[in-house]
Formats: structure tokens, sequence, C-alpha cells
């Protein structure tokens, strides 16, 4: 058994919550400044030279790249090897959220659903986060962290198919979310793609799918094609950077796919805006 | 061709009635902060025919709710959030004479009328831009609903802060002409 002190993980995602808020990933920054010189639309051009100038800035001068800090979402992978001392891990993680949104100058957005009231004061700041675990072999504690934020998580739709829609029905649903979401989720966008499992199987592969590095190619050469099929696709809707109308409204497309029942073909699609917010650590 | 202005709040009707559909504006001045919380509270007022925490006529409504300031800076980012969920109140607030929204994403068409009927434009800034935005504000006051957190109503003094004209009094929509410039059908 290795032995992790519950501060330990506390301080761990604390810190990369703080370096999230203000720091855009290299992928995602790479991925968006490409799509600036090739995007044909000047009015699109321009927008995404400001998001990259934002970047910029908040890099520089530590401002949260976007005010909506989003709700903090993790993919949790603990060994079987690992014990944590001094506390249950899940609270860990959700001290170190509090503690990182409380010290980069990070927005509260947890509510209560009805009354809408700020959970800050009294569930905690930013709290509760959304924590997915899994048990693996081995002592470590791997964590993927994002920041989610509400926009993009709008317009994201989950739906099950007939298996005889197979891949060209899977493309028609996703083509239509994108088309009725147009400039809402903040494009150049992410689309994360779970499709088989169950229902919430295909939700929570749709999500984790978003955390596969921008540019990276999907190990399975039947899914790399088809995800390659679906980009060019999205990209013809000519939405553009925020909508504005143009030829650079996706960034990637990550699927992530599962064996499934014999009746059913789930699909679910998880939209991430261009403030893409992740990291990845190893305790 | 698209068009650049710099306007300074209150906007007049004849100021409004010129701008069209990719016009790129600066706005200085003052302009009021408020996201759908704010919004109800605002439009109850109206109908309770009570004063309002500002004055309407000329108003520029900023859809966004800002995270907390860093110490010594006047606020935090402040880019816009997505303006359908203020739909429902947007018409009557353009009714009672203010004349600008900034926001992002899709309006209804009721909002599109109001905006035709009322010389009201809706302006969209760059989502997700937060840091550059929240730059351009150069002082903020908190003038009601405190208890709304980042929701309440702040006024707020910017300087060339950037918009684009997204719907105007014409009927005009940029998100339907951008996309119908680019869009490839098959
Ligand atoms: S969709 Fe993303 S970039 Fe746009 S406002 Fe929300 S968090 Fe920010």
């Amino acid at each position: 058994m290795r032995e992790i002190a519950y501060d330990t993980v506390v301080k761990a995602v604390r810190d990369i919550i703080v370096h999230c808020g203000t720091d855009l990933p290299q992928d995602a920054y790479d991925a968006l400044k490409q799509a600036m010189e090739e995007e044909k639309s000047l009015v699109s051009k321009e927008v995404l030279r400001q998001i990259l100038e934002n970047a910029d800035i908040a890099k520089d001068e530590k401002r949260p790249l976007c005010q909506d800090t989003g709700l903090a979402v993790f993919f949790v992978k603990v060994g079987d090897e690992v014990k944590i001392n001094g506390g249950l891990l899940k609270d860990a993680i959700n001290q170190g959220t509090q503690q990182g949104y409380i010290d980069a100058y990070l927005r509260a957005s947890t509510c209560e659903p009805f009354s809408r009231a700020n959970l800050k004061d009294t569930v905690g700041y930013n709290l509760p986060a959304i924590i997915h675990f899994d048990i693996v072999a081995g002592d470590t504690i791997d964590i993927e962290y994002a920041a989610k934020g509400g926009g993009s998580e709008n317009v994201s739709r989950a739906t099950v198919l007939a298996p005889a829609a197979g891949m060209d029905g899977i493309l028609q649903f996703v083509k239509q979310v994108i088309s009725d979401a147009g400039p809402n989720p903040c494009p150049p966008i992410t689309v994360g793609i779970g499709i088989g499992g169950t229902f919430e199987k295909a939700a929570i592969s749709s999500k984790h799918a978003l955390f596969r590095t921008l540019g990276s190619v999907n190990e399975d050469p039947q899914m790399a094609q088809f995800e390659e099929r679906i980009l060019n696709e999205l990209n013809k809707l000519g939405i553009g950077a925020m909508g504005m109308g143009g030829t650079k409204t996706v960034l990637g497309v990550h699927i992530e796919s599962n064996p499934c029942h014999i009746a059913s073909l789930p699909v679910s699609v998880n939209v991430q805006c261009h403030s893409s917010r992740h990291a990845h650590i190893t305790i | 061709m698209s068009k650049t202005y710099y306007l300074t709040t209150p906007l007049l009707e004849e100021q409004t009635r010129q701008l069209k559909a990719g016009d790129i504006v600066y706005l200085s001045g003052v302009i009021y902060s408020a996201r759908d919380a704010a919004h109800k509270r605002l439009v109850d007022l109206i109908a309770e025919g009570k004063e309002l925490p500002f004055d309407l006529e000329g108003s520029v409504i900023y859809f966004v709710g800002p995270t907390p300031p860093k110490p010594g800076d006047p606020i935090g980012s402040a880019g816009p959030t997505t303006s359908y969920r203020m739909d429902s109140y947007s018409p009557t607030l353009l009714k009672y004479g203010s004349k600008g929204m900034i926001g992002k994403g899709k309006r209804n068409q009721e909002v599109k009328d109001a905006c035709i009927e009322y010389g009201g434009i809706y302006f969209g800034a760059t989502g997700g831009a937060g840091a550059l935005l929240g730059k351009q504000i150069k002082k903020a006051e908190i003038i009601a609903y405190p208890e709304l957190g980042p929701e309440a109503v702040r006024r707020l003094e910017v300087e060339n802060f950037p918009v684009t004209v997204i719907n105007d009094t014409f009927g005009a929509d940029l998100y339907q002409m951008g996309r119908a410039l680019y869009e490839v059908k098959s």
C-alpha cells in the first residue's frame, strides 16, 4: 500500500485549478492559431485574433480566461494500492476545488436548481465538484480536470438511436445538434461524441472524449476516419467563430465508443467551447 | 460593407437606427450589467410602476456575471453570457427606453421585432474573451441586488468596448447572414 496524505491531494487539485483558470493549454492555443490562419471569413478571423489576444492577456496578467470559470469536472483513476491518509479522497478533491477557485479569483457558479440560490456560502465555493471515479491497478492517483462552462454544456444532447441508424444516423444527429447550437456555445468548438454503452455511459464517454489532446488521432483507425468525416461535415455548416459565419466552426471531433445492448445505439454529444481549460496530473 | 463607429452612451434613437448588422462599434460611457435574475426584478418593478435602479432611457445593458476582482482592479474577467435567457425580458426593457443589449448567441423573434419597433440594437461581444473585455471596464459599482453576487446590477464605465451589431433596427441578423455566406449545402 502506498500512503498519500489528504493535504497532498488538496494542494495538487488547488494548483491545477489555479493554473487552468488563466493558462489556456497549448493544444487549444495551437488549434485556435491554426484556425485563425486558415479561416476565410475576415470577421471570424478577427474574433479568433481577439480570442488569442485574450489568452495572452490572461496568461501574462493572471486574469481568468473567461468569466464563466465553470463547474469543476474530474475523472479520477485511483490505484488499488493507494490509501489516503487523513480523510476521504472525494473530500480532498472538493476542498482543493474550493481553495483553487477562491485563490485564483474564479467565479462561484454552482446553485440550487429551483431557487437558483448560489451555493457558495452553504455547500462551498463552487462546490460540489463533479467527480467520476474509476478503480485501476497501481499505486498512483490519476486526475483529469476540466473547468466546464455553461454555454457549451447547454447545447449538449444525448439520445438513443435505433441500431439501423448506424454511422449515417449518428452523423445526422451530431450535425443537427451543432447546427441548432449555432453561435451559443462559443465556437470554434470541440465535439465530444460518446457512442454505445447505455444512456448514461454514452454521456460520460462524450464528456471524457473532450479531455483528449486536440490534434491527436483516434487509436481506432475506423473511428479516426469517422471523426474526420464528421469534422468536415460540421465545418460545412458555416457557423464560424462566435457564429459570425466562417469555415472554422469545429477544432476537433473526439469519439469514445463502447459495446452496447443489441437493441440500442446510444449517442451523446458534449460540446466544449474554445476556452478549453483542462489538465492532467498523476499523484 | 461594415462600418466602424465610436459611440458614447446613452444612445440616441437616431444613432441606433443608423447601425447595420455587421458594423463594429466601440462603446464608451456607462453601461449596466444584468443577467436573468436581475432582469426578472427589473421587469417586475416596471409592472408594479416602481422606480428602477438606473435610468433606462438610452441605456445599454450588458449580459455579464463577472469573476471577483483581484485586489486593486475594478472588476474581474467580464465577457458576455448567452443571451437567450434574457429573451423574455428584453422587449419590455426596450419598450421602456433601453437602446442596446450586449451578449452572445441567438435572440428570438420577439426581441428582433422589439429592436425594429423601439430602435434597439443587439450587440455581440466575443464570448470567452473575459480577460480582454474586463480590461475595457474602468470602473464598476454595484447599484442593486448585491445578494445576487455575480448577477448583481453593476454600473460599469467602459472605454472603447468592442462589440459587433448582430441584430439591427431593420430586422437583419448577422448570425444568419454570416452563416449563409459560408454554409456548404450537401
Ligand atoms: S461557452 Fe465557454 S467561452 Fe463561452 S462564456 Fe461559456 S465558458 Fe466562456
